[in-house]
């Protein structure tokens, strides 16, 4: 079960994240358990874990951040495609630096992408999800970490 | 490309492969280097190999994970098809093991997503310059 102390490799990951590839920091809030089910912004990017840990890192946020990241990336194609790809970049740049703390056995997997659309996540049996908040400029997503 | 006449010397010929279009642009658009010419973009292993054939590039910059072909995967065959060829791991993985797997299957450089465009041209001046 994901202990509260290995969130910080999410909390971390995501900081990195906006640090790097939007040149502005990203404010991230106080983790909380998730009970029952989270809203979901306009596009999702889902990592399934395998391996020694199983479960889901979902990051999901909305149309208007994700534009103005693009535009802080210099990217001019702000288009549905480049929306999906983004929050699947996302997810899986955050999941696969968590390999420096969880190690190699921490398997993901490509990005499954949502928009408009519920997705379907499953998690597994005893897994405990938390959803990390992130503020970002005047706008706001959530990372969701769900892991055995 | 180190040569001993800057009159003689050729493009450095790169391909680009992630399974991302904003990483395969952000790539481009970010390398500073006059003589880099970008021959081809893919977004999986299958498609880096076939256009490796067809472009006979210098520098591959290589995500690691991609659908229908990974980065591992194609590097071992990238290497038996163009045995000169430098790759450049671009990958999120930041595990040491990953990186060691991808330097034993013949990747010369790694560089950990997400990236600065000085850590790009960094990672390409030390494989090129």
């Amino acid at each position: 079960m994901l202990r509260e102390e290995e969130l910080k490799t999410f909390v971390d990951g995501t900081t990195r994240y906006f640090e790097v590839a939007a040149q502005q920091p990203a404010t991230i809030g106080s983790p909380y358990l998730l009970e029952g089910e989270t809203a979901m912004h306009d596009y999702t990017g889902m990592i399934n874990v395998s391996g020694k840990r199983e479960g889901v890192v979902y990051f999901t946020a909305p149309r208007a951040m994700l534009t103005v990241l693009l535009m802080k990336m210099q990217e001019s194609d702000f288009s549905h495609e480049s929306m999906r790809d983004l929050v699947g970049e996302v997810a899986n740049t955050i999941s696969g630096n968590a390999r420096r703390d969880f190690g190699h056995d921490f398997v993901i997997s490509v990005p499954s992408v949502f928009a408009g659309e519920k997705p379907q996540i499953s998690q597994p049996p005893g897994a405990r999800a938390f959803v990390i908040p992130i503020h970002w400029r005047s706008h706001s997503a959530k990372l969701v970490v769900s892991l055995t | 490309m180190s040569s001993g006449n800057p009159l003689e010397r050729r493009p450095v010929k790169l391909l680009i492969v992630d399974d991302s279009n904003i990483v395969r642009r952000r790539i481009e658009r970010s390398q500073q280097f006059d003589d880099l010419q970008v021959v081809g973009t893919a977004a999986n292993g299958l498609e880096a190999l076939e256009l490796a054939r067809r472009t006979d590039p210098d520098l591959v910059t290589m995500d690691l994970t991609m659908p229908q072909m990974d980065g591992i995967e194609c590097i071992t065959q990238l290497v038996k098809l163009k045995p000169a060829v430098r790759i450049l791991v671009i990958s999120a993985l930041a595990d040491k093991a990953t990186a060691v797997e991808a330097m034993e299957r013949g990747a010369n450089g790694f560089l950990n997503k997400p990236f600065s465009d000085r850590q790009l041209n960094e990672a390409i001046t030390e494989l090129m310059y």
